[in-house]
């Protein structure tokens, strides 16, 4: 028998991977890191990893589409002379003119607006647009301050003072160059043309003393009219929600590293902050802590997708949540429609993130006003109320399931988890257990 | 002469009654007594009114000012006239922190010091102060001027954009991206302008250095990594 330079079949490496390789590659020839939209790509403990317990004995079930299941919301009920009433559980995040396209906020106004919940500004100022299709609309107070005045301060329903974001807690905004439109250079104070580096904090105060001022500051401006959303970023939810409550703040919207943002740095989006999975819990128990739970109400986002994900975070302690890139999927973002013109992008659906290049086939994350014309903005803004209202019956089914005639019933001993981190960081039992990693001993049943 | 008494009235008494200016009140001047240094004094002002508040200041007074004219007889906290949209602030001492931060019209006159980051991230409002100014600022200014007639800090302009700097006295250091220009006859011209607005006409716009963007860092290139 004969053998012929028997060779090993070639492997490659898990450390040294495909995408690894390429970024390497890349980052040597154009000498810059990555900078994309979106959220995180890798896995993480999520809202999967829960599970509700449904009725059976214990429990008594509700039926579905007969028996009433209550969904309103109202936010900013601690100080505000005008609390927002909704119709449902779920916002719309902040998300930025220029980062998307006046039709693509005009869509976000119409669709939430059908459906009976809020829309958010974002880094770039109000838009006519959105405030006219908008019924409520939260005016985001950010640290760049573009755009910011005080007659739009007053035609708010509410301010959200942003102190951080989940996909980058503690840095600022990148919006390249190439998206600076005319509009949205005139709209920022500064040349048509150069990147845009939204400051990582607010130029006016340094702490939770002086945000504590400056909401007194807002409130006075604006009479004592309009709550107060502090947003931060899921990093230290327990201390920052405390802060927070302590600085006056009506409302807190804590926001995981799974959410996405217009354009910023590959290595903020995939490797710094919480998954929210691991957010919710420990800001809910600053609040009860404070004896402020319910009384200061927390929106929870970050890679909420469905009515599934929304009425988790609402069982572990949330009294609202808020979607960004599941309004922009629902909107026609990344729509397999589109797929030939992604692919001359270099990229396919349900893959492209390169937002900050403004060549966005969708028209949503797009100042090229040919580009923009792609989304009708009526139509766009049916389908979000659409997919709201679809995500509003499944909260609602599952919420009856667990035998509650209100959604923000749901609590955390209708759920049990599949994993131990989730267990851990949900502090829910591991499934067909009663241990709580961290929090009880071994547990039985 | 409208008298409003904060050791008698509360802040928001007088916030609601300068809001209400708004809607054809005839109340043209304002005078504030007993401030002792409550923040958010007059915030929030959108009518052609006088206000004068006789004592100091905290935080945020004038805050997004609109077309008042607002005189602090007085030193004034951090964040004096943030956001001032038009209108005319003038602190007649010594201002802290941030004075005039991300303004965006209007004329702030500080006739004392300002501390650091004075007129950090301003978008159009100019700024005048006879005094000196400390660190960081002008830090990412966007538009307008801030003219210095006494000494500026460290890292004066830092990533400044397309603000205007005038400074007759030293500068410790510049900040990134921010170089000394040459004063063109048009810049005599808009600071002569600002320095009379300011009632500073004894001072001559020939004893001023003119100090901008040098644009290098307006797009990312790595070779300027070493600015960052």
């Amino acid at each position: 028998m004969t053998y012929h330079n028997p060779q090993t079949t070639p492997r490659k490496s898990w450390t040294f991977d495909d995408y690894t390789l390429s970024e390497i590659r890349r980052a040597a020839t154009t000498g810059i890191y990555d900078i994309r939209g979106g959220g995180t790509k890798r896995h993480l403990p999520h809202f999967d990893d829960l599970l509700f317990l449904g009725a059976s004995i214990s429990r008594y079930p509700l039926e579905g589409y007969r028996e009433k299941c209550s969904t309103t919301v109202t936010l900013g009920t601690r100080f505000a002379k005008k609390p927002i009433e909704l119709k449902i559980p779920v916002t719309i995040a902040g998300m930025s003119f220029g980062a998307l396209s006046a039709n693509a906020k005009e869509a976000l106004g119409r669709g939430a607006t059908i459906a009976g919940t809020s829309t958010t500004t974002g880094d770039g100022g109000m838009t006519p647009e959105e405030r006219g299709q908008s019924k409520t609309l939260v005016y985001q107070y950010l640290p760049s301050r573009y755009g910011m005045n005080p007659d739009d301060l007053r035609k708010a329903d509410a301010i959200e003072v942003v102190v951080g974001q989940g996909a980058k807690p503690g840095g600022g905004g990148m919006l390249l160059g190439q998206k600076i439109s005319d509009r949205v250079a005139e709209m920022r104070n500064l040349p048509k043309g150069i990147d845009q580096r939204s400051a990582c904090r607010h130029p006016d105060w340094t702490g939770p003393d002086d945000l504590e001022i400056k909401i007194i500051e807002l409130r006075e401006i604006t009479d004592w009219e309009k709550p107060i959303y502090v947003k931060i970023g899921g990093t230290r939810p327990y201390y920052d929600t405390a802060l927070a409550v302590k600085a006056g703040a009506d409302v807190i919207v804590l926001d995981g590293m799974q959410g996405g943002t217009a354009a910023t740095q590959e290595i903020f989006i995939e490797h710094v902050g919480l998954p929210i999975l691991a957010c919710i819990r420990p800001a809910v128990q600053a609040l009860q802590d404070l004896g402020m739970h319910r009384k200061v109400q927390l929106i929870v986002s970050g890679g909420i997708r469905n009515g599934a994900d929304a009425a988790k975070a609402l069982a572990l302690g949330a009294d609202a949540v808020s979607i960004g890139a599941a309004a922009l999927v629902a909107l026609g973002d990344n729509d397999p429609s589109l797929n030939a013109e992604y692919a001359k992008l270099g990229t396919e659906a349900g893959c492209y993130d390169d937002w900050h290049e403004g060549k966005d086939p969708a028209g949503i994350t797009t100042q090229d006003p040919d580009l923009a014309k792609h989304l009708d903005p009526v139509l766009a803004g049916r389908r979000l109320a659409n997919f709201l209202k679809v995500m509003t019956l499944e909260i609602q089914t599952v919420a009856r399931a667990a035998g509650h005639n209100n959604v923000h019933n749901l609590e955390p001993e209708d759920l049990c988890a599949l994993t131990m981190e989730a267990a851990a960081m949900a502090r829910v039992p591991l499934a067909g257990t009663a241990w709580i990693p961290g929090v009880n001993g071994s547990g039985g049943l | 002469m409208r008298t409003i008494d904060l050791s008698k009235s509360s802040l928001r008494e007088l916030n609601e009654d300068l809001h209400r200016q708004d809607s054809g009140a005839n109340e043209a001047s304002w005078e504030v007594l007993n401030p002792r240094g409550a923040h958010a004094i007059a915030v929030g002002v959108d009518a052609p009114i006088s206000v004068d508040v006789k004592g100091s200041v905290g935080y945020y007074c004038a805050g997004m000012n609109k077309q008042a004219a607002i005189t602090v007889h007085g030193s004034a906290g951090p964040g004096v006239a943030e956001n001032m949209m038009s209108g005319k602030v003038i602190i007649k001492g010594d201002a802290s922190q941030y004075a005039g931060a991300t303004g965006r019209g209007g004329m702030l006159v500080i006739e004392g010091n300002a501390s650091s980051r004075c007129g950090i991230s301003m978008k159009g409002i100019d700024i005048v102060v006879n005094g000196n100014i400390g660190h960081m600022s002008a830090f990412m200014a966007q538009s307008g001027h801030l003219v210095v007639c006494g000494d500026a800090g460290d890292a004066l302009g830092d990533s400044i954009y397309e603000a205007k700097l005038f400074v007759r006295g030293k500068v410790k250091s510049l900040g990134a991206d921010c170089i000394e220009k040459e004063m063109r006859p048009e810049h005599h011209e808009t600071l002569t302008k600002l320095l009379k607005d300011a009632g500073l006409s004894n001072v001559k716009s020939s004893e001023f250095k003119r100090y901008g963007s040098a644009r290098k860092l307006y797009n990312f290139n790595i070779d300027n990594a070493d600015a960052y």
